[in-house]
């Protein structure tokens, strides 16, 4: 039997937005197909209400691949567990979601499934002759690239933010295990040890709202208002590579070509000129604000709100207007 | 020790876009193409390794790509540049990188007999940004991959390495061979000396022909993203203006 097979991404021990948005993408193409969707959750153990979290995003069937061997994410393992399932079951279609083990595990995956892969596609592929088309952000968000395969397995990869998660809860969901023992040949790059950065943060890749700061704001001490005013957003902050070569805040801040590229829904520049290779990792992000003292900053011609000002002038003033809103729209 | 650094040639970040009139194709006219940034991490990581252990180190740069009209847009000469940081010698692979699956496949095809310890390749191609190539080798060679990798000690016939991963980092331990793909903090950017280009000019640069390889996946065709019209400017004096705008569009 067919269907839309996508991986059900857990960290923490918990499924988090990306995954769901996967689950939302899998949903929708395969409505389109007329396939249910299989949840697949590779692991030691499933997370607390697995079916229920599944199901409520669309899952028709949650797969378990467990093995004790499978406690940490190495992408081999995990793209020999997938692969292995697909063939098992001729599925034809695959989501992953494009964070940092999504990406390291597509690649392999779709060389063992002996499929085809679109990645970092920003909606769900669409029928087209004998194959499929999809839509990605190409050029470092200068171009959009129109792709097509008519080769399966086809294997997807949805980038961060291009999908809202949305509810399709199924009247039903069933359950079934999946035997998989990985090979020490799978498990040779093995996890010794992880070291969080700032876990009370929102991690930037994941954020919905990103404050970020350049070298407008002139030293590390006058980074008050940048942390203000995410915190009143919900929002993870970030910097310009400048700012983080300097040493003014921690280098995983810095976005553009050559940090972390985003896309949140709405992305704050504060003091930062918008050059081009700092635009090219922030510039699909969905709303721009940009504040700038200088009329003639780069950043205006991508903005969607402009804010020619003084960053220390306005920045308090934005901070007190938010909450000011936040308590009058809150009970 | 046999490492090999692939890197691609990509358009400059600073250039402007523009395709051919079915949108097929990059227009190249006046672009101006670089070693893509990801891979002078790798590059610098090598050159260090071969900087510590000049005899025992051995570095081979490759690229799959076709020389271009220009002299702006040239493999050999994108090859020769990653050289002057003092690596050893330089592969092209004489053919169109048409989808990651046939890049893939020609690094495999051409890394299969070399005994190489270390493939090192960057995060992605500021191109297509695809993050494909690297871990599609390592699954087609079997052999251990580490992504986003932002360190990597070797001791011997094991490395030591830090990976990216959401809101951390992580500690790696793999045998050799091992693929890895770069993330910033692998090494500083290096920029070659006068000696180093000179000596470039004369390492071997080998031309080989591409495996036969049918591509997956086809590029119907490019947009450019709908021009961005004028941004609304918020008087600093009125910014309730922009917290209603927000708030209008559930972003609040
Ligand atoms: C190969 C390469 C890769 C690169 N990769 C990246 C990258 O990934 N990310 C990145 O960010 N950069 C990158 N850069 C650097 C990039 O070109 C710019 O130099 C950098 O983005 C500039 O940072 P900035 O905007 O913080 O500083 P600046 O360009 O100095 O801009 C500061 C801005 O602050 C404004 N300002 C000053 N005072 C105030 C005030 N009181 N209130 C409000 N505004 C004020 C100024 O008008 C100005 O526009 C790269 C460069 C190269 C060559
Ligand atoms: N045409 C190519 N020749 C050699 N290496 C390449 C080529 N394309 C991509 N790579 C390598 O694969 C990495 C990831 O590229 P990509 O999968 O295209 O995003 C790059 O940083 C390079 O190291």
């Amino acid at each position: 039997m067919s269907a839309v097979a996508v991986w059900a991404e857990v960290s923490e021990g918990r499924f988090k937005k990306s995954t769901l948005e996967a689950l939302t993408a899998a949903r929708t193409w395969a409505d389109a197909l007329g396939l249910p969707v299989w949840a697949v959750v590779i692991g030691k153990e499933v997370p607390q209400n697995t079916s229920q979290v599944l199901a409520e995003y669309g899952a028709d069937k949650v797969i378990r691949i467990l093995h004790p061997e499978l406690a940490e994410f190495i992408p081999a393992a995990y793209a020999r567990a997938m692969a292995a399932f697909l063939a098992a079951h001729k599925v034809p279609y695959a989501v992953l979601s494009q964070t940092y083990n999504g990406r390291a595990m597509a690649p392999m995956l779709s060389v063992w499934a002996d499929g085809a892969l679109l990645s970092g596609i920003v909606q769900v592929p669409e029928k087209e002759s004998a194959g499929f088309r999809a839509r990605r952000i190409a050029y470092s968000n200068k171009a959009i690239e129109w792709v097509y395969t008519d080769h399966l397995p086809l294997i997807v990869t949805m980038r961060a933010n291009a999908i809202i998660p949305a509810r399709a809860p199924r009247p039903s969901v069933s359950e079934e295990d999946f035997a998989f023992t990985p090979s020490a040949e799978d498990l040779r790059a093995r996890p010794v040890g992880v070291e969080k950065v700032a876990t009370d943060k929102i991690p930037l890749t994941e954020a919905e709202i990103v404050v970020s700061g350049g070298r407008g704001l002139k030293g590390p001490e006058n980074w008050g208002i940048i942390e203000e005013l995410a915190q009143v957003l919900g929002a993870a902050t970030a910097c310009s590579k400048p700012v983080a070569d300097v040493g003014w805040r921690p280098h995983h801040e810095h976005v553009g070509q050559t940090g972390i590229q985003i896309s949140p829904n709405l992305y704050i520049a504060i003091g930062i000129s918008g050059a081009i290779q700092h635009l090219a990792g922030v510039a699909s992000s969905k709303n721009i604000v940009v504040i700038n003292n200088d009329p003639e900053a780069p950043f205006f011609k991508v903005a969607d709100y402009g804010i020619v000002a003084d960053a220390f002038e306005v920045v308090p003033r934005l901070i007190e207007a938010i909450k000011k809103y936040k308590a009058e729209h809150t009970h | 020790m046999k490492i090999l650094c692939c890197i691609s040639h990509v358009p400059d970040t600073t250039t402007r876009i523009q395709f051919s009139a079915d949108g097929t194709q990059l227009d190249r006219t006046g672009v101006t193409f670089i070693v893509n940034p990801y891979d002078d991490f790798v590059l610098a990581r090598a050159a260090e390794l071969k900087e510590k252990n000049p005899s025992g180190v051995h570095v081979t740069v490759l690229c799959v790509g076709k020389n271009g009209a220009s002299s702006t847009d040239n493999v050999d000469s994108n090859l020769r540049k990653a050289l002057a940081l003092g690596l050893d010698e330089a592969v092209r692979i004489d053919a169109l990188p048409v989808d990651g699956y046939f890049v893939a496949n020609q690094i495999a095809a051409y890394a299969e007999k070399q005994g190489f310890d270390l493939l090192f390749f960057g995060k992605e191609s500021i191109d297509y940004n695809g993050s494909q190539v690297p871990g599609m080798v390592a699954a087609l060679l079997n052999l251990p991959y580490i992504s986003y990798a932002t360190s990597i000690e070797i001791a011997g016939q094991k490395a030591v390495l830090t990976r990216e991963i959401t809101g951390g980092k992580e500690r790696i331990e793999s045998p050799l061979p091992l693929v890895l793909s770069a993330q910033k903090g692998l090494a500083e950017w290096r920029i070659p000396n006068v000696r180093g280009i000179m000596q470039a000019k004369t390492k071997p640069l080998h031309v080989l022909p591409p495996v036969e390889v049918t591509p997956r996946v086809q590029t119907l065709r490019h947009e450019l993203p709908p021009a961005k019209g004028p941004f609304k400017k918020i008087d600093p004096d009125k910014i309730e203006e922009l917290v209603q705008e927000l708030a209008n569009k559930g972003l609040i």
